[in-house]
């Protein structure tokens, strides 16, 4: 189906149903029970599962297949937003030329820094990477201030009148599809469950699961088997008389562009831009996920950036309030000790507890979460095998 | 994709489950009462958004000290704090409406983006109804808008720009804290009265938004009463050593440094600045002086002695009624109440958080629905007292608060740690007042209310 066959199919349609389910996968626990902390599934965050899924996916095409690290991608993320927002602002409110325009610039902009970066590899690769995100950091945030609005970043305001859109007098433009506003959402209520279907994640499930189906096809194609083989010995694939720096300069400029939609997603989902969007931690972000996920795997990455939105935004909103709620069976003495243990590693601490988890993976699961699913499987595989085996050895021999 | 057990029957039963789900749900688009989040049951949320992590975790703890203060002299709890000198009588300890005031936290990390993501999850998931806190104009006015898309009231927490309620004014968003223009217009007088009108100003501006309308304003409003700018310089915000920026100084002919700069950046370049001797230094037979424009306990903590003798300003200060007066009222109220729950005096960060969610509060209450629109109209052009600034307005142009300013020094002898400024004055309302239309805060418009959906 699709030209994807075998193991590829299960994935892509395992993502793809994961993403068209999220809203009720993401929502297990009724509205009013003490579990309801734990839910995931309102629009802004499923959004963002996915939006980041996209930039990791993208960072994987790169990392997970040529081994060249790259920690400034963030910036490409950064350059597609300003794009978007200016389109909106000035050509029209449908995210459409809005996203390509976004994906024009970061592929534009990635040629750029890819052509001067891919002149070295390894770590030279990965500094010079992070002084161009740097860079436009800092020109995001003072210097071009006219262009970027500085550190206040970028919106749509009362005062923007795109060319293509009528906006009544006195209203703030909304991003749109065709007149589908992003933000709208419907609610489906079940006893006590709730589930939120927006608008705007829909649109961005769709656009995931097309960037996840080419990621797919680059994967599986000979392209990718090249960029497998600069992984694995480039030096040895440039002996042989091939020129390799085409391709990587391809998968670098290919990567960029996905950071780019998701940058143009970002804005199309929530129309402001802060140059923070291409501080040196948000490239360092996306690095985590993939690495988290499995690095040159294809559902790895996505599994990562739904790991770290998840904690940093359900982990980081437990108060000591919360807390206290949770262990007020207990007798008070035992509360009170209860929630300081475990104070440090909610809320504000929710890094922390990211970091543990991180280092836990590394060490005990160097592929990843999906190291960790395989392993699961494959214990779960010997111990049918040994049944088979066993009750082979029960029947006796003719 | 190898079903084998596909069965007539079961498709049909499939089909017929999947059918009935679709049909079953109240497939509801607006909620029945016209504006985002009701709040139904017996219980409203608010949702106080702060800095838990980055540079200005302090002020961020501080916030929320101060709204769980709030929440708990709403619902009744303690000694009721600002709630006894206030001067609308409209909040009885018995929550906002009769319903129980509950709150949900969230983390800015001082960055615009996660700002909104943990503002659009309290809205969201957590059906809050208002948003407040911050300790940042670029996170400020980020929220600011997301609340106007989404139909909520934002009570902004600490954010000194202009913009805020200038250029990015949204008519959801309400300031109770003052701004760059308040801050130039009551220390310019004050300068000269104590330096002299003839002086020379050296600008060292931290390189974003709130250090150009800092630096705007300090040099119009000095320039007005005769000083003259000798130069401005740029300084990264990233900068922790400022000796390179210093060094020029003393050879520019300027007599007067002004450090528009914030937090972690003020630490280190007064620190520098006294290091190079300026503080001892004399230019054109003058003493030399430095001056910062805004002034936070937090800060002068973090300079220590270098703090000693320096001007800035002050939205509000704990000392204000003991040592001006009964115009001051409620100060005392907030100071004692903060202090019994937490042990040491509140920030100003700290007050005006309290203070904006009182306000909201009463708005709510005043105007009898938690509406936005009704909200904003009960706040729009309210005038009140008795919340620790003396008789302030909330001005119905641009949601900016007008009350006084205060006028701090840094102390040469602090007797404790909380108690590092000393007032120099406090600089009366008509003073720092400004037309909506000043060319400082032009180019925005409030728009109109937006109730959500």
């Amino acid at each position: 189906m699709l030209g994807i066959k075998g193991k590829d199919l299960t994935v892509f349609l395992l993502v793809a149903a994961l993403a068209l389910l999220a809203p009720f996968l993401l929502n297990p626990f009724p509205v009013d029970s003490a579990m309801a902390q734990f839910n995931a599934g309102y629009p802004d965050l499923m959004q963002r599962f996915v939006i980041f899924g996209i930039f990791a996916i993208g960072f994987n095409i790169l990392f997970g297949l040529t081994g060249y690290l790259s920690f400034g991608h963030a910036a490409f993320l950064g350059v597609g937003s300003y794009a978007a927002i200016w389109m909106m602002k000035l050509l029209s409110l449908n995210i459409i030329p809005g996203i390509v325009m976004a994906i024009v610039f970061a592929g534009l902009f990635s040629v750029v820094v890819g052509y001067i970066s891919l002149r070295r590899s390894g770590i030279y690769f990965s500094i010079l990477t992070l002084a161009f995100a740097q860079m436009s950091y800092a020109l995001a945030y003072s210097v071009l201030t006219p262009l970027t609005g500085g550190e206040t970043g970028l919106q749509i305001k009362q005062t923007d009148t795109p060319l293509l859109s009528n906006i009544p007098e006195g209203e703030i433009g909304r991003a749109n599809l065709f007149g589908l506003e992003m933000s709208d959402s419907s609610i489906l209520r079940f006893a006590n469950w709730e589930f939120t279907m927006n608008v705007g994640y829909y649109v961005c499930a769709a656009v995931m699961i097309v960037a996840f189906y080419l990621a797919i096809r680059i994967f599986r194609s000979p392209f990718g088997m090249m960029l497998r083989a600069v992984k694995s010995n480039q030096q040895r694939m440039n002996y042989t008389g091939l020129n390799s720096r085409p391709y990587t300069l391809a998968a670098f400029v290919i990567s960029g562009m996905y950071a780019g939609l998701a940058g143009g997603l970002m804005v199309a989902m929530d129309t402001q831009v802060g140059p923070e969007r291409m501080f040196w931690t948000a490239s360092g972000e996306v690095v985590l996920m993939t690495i988290l996920g499995g690095a040159g795997t294809l559902i790895g990455p996505v599994l990562g950036a739904g790991f770290i939105k998840y904690m940093e935004n359900i982990v980081s909103k437990i108060n000591s309030t919360v807390l206290h709620e949770w262990f007020a069976f207990l007798p008070d003495g035992m509360e009170d000790f209860m929630v300081t243990i475990f104070y440090p590693f909610v809320g504000k601490g929710w890094s922390l507890t990211l970091g543990l988890m991180f280092m836990a993976v590394v060490i005990f699961l160097p592929g990843g979460l999906v190291e960790g699913g395989q392993r699961l499987k494959r214990l779960f595989r010997r111990k049918k095998a040994e049944d088979d085996q066993s009750s082979a050895a029960k029947t006796p021999a003719e | 994709m190898s079903n084998k057990n596909l069965t007539r029957r079961g498709v049909i039963k499939t089909g017929a489950v999947a059918g009935a789900g679709l049909v079953l749900p109240t497939y509801l688009r607006a909620q029945d009462s016209g504006f985002t989040n009701a709040p139904t049951g017996d219980t409203v949320t608010l949702g106080f958004n702060v800095p838990q992590s980055g540079p200005y975790a302090d002020e961020g703890a501080d916030e929320l000290r101060a709204f769980e203060l709030a929440v708990e002299h709403l619902n009744g709890g303690g000694d009721g704090g600002m709630l006894q000198t206030f001067s609308s009588k409209a909040l009885d300890g018995t929550g906002i409406l009769g319903k129980k005031v509950e709150f949900v936290t969230g983390d800015t990390q001082t960055k615009s983006d996660a700002a909104r993501a943990s503002a659009r999850s309290m809205i969201e998931k957590d059906g809050a109804v208002m948003v407040s806190g911050g300790s940042s104009s670029g996170v400020a006015v980020a929220v600011q808008a997301l609340c106007q898309e989404a139909g909520i009231i934002f009570m902004a927490g600490l954010t000194h720009s202009n913009d805020t309620t200038g250029k990015d004014k949204k008519a959801n968003g309400f300031r109770h804290f003052f701004n760059s223009y308040m801050s130039g217009a009551a220390l310019a007088p004050i300068l000269v009265d104590q330096y002299g009108a003839d002086r020379k100003a050296y600008h060292l501006t931290a390189d974003y938004n709130w250090g150009y309308t800092t630096e705007e304003a300090m040099a119009s409003s000095t320039e007005a009463l005769g000083w003259e700018t000798v130069n401005s310089v740029k300084t990264p915000l990233t900068q922790t050593d400022f000796s390179s920026y210093i060094a020029p100084v003393l050879n520019s002919g300027a007599d007067v440094l002004v450090l528009n700069h914030y937090g972690g950046n003020m630490v280190n370049s007064l620190t520098n600045a006294v290091q190079f001797g300026l503080r001892e230094a004399e230019a054109n037979g003058k003493k030399f002086e430095i001056v910062v424009p805004l002034y936070s306990e937090l800060m002068a903590r973090g300079a220590g002695q270098n703090i000693a003798g320096i001007l800035g300003s002050q939205n509000w200060d704990w000392k204000l009624e003991n040592q001006l007066g009964d115009r001051y009222s409620g100060t005392n109220a907030f100071v004692q109440s903060f202090g019994e729950k937490y042990g040491f005096p509140p920030s100003q960060a700290a007050h005006t958080c309290y203070v904006q969610t009182l306000l909201y509060a009463d708005a709510v209450t005043r105007a009898g629905s938690f509406q936005p629109c009704a909200v904003v109209e009960a706040l729009e052009g309210f005038e009140f007292d008795g919340l620790g600034n003396g008789p302030t307005t909330y001005r119905a142009e641009d949601h900016q608060c007008f009350k006084d300013v205060v006028v701090v020094r840094g102390k040469e002898n602090p007797e404790n740690e909380f108690d590092l400024v000393e007032i120099v004055e406090v600089t009366p309302t008509e003073q720092v007042t400004y037309a909506p239309d000043h060319p400082q805060f032009a180019g925005g418009a409030l728009g109109s209310c937006n109730n959500g959906a």
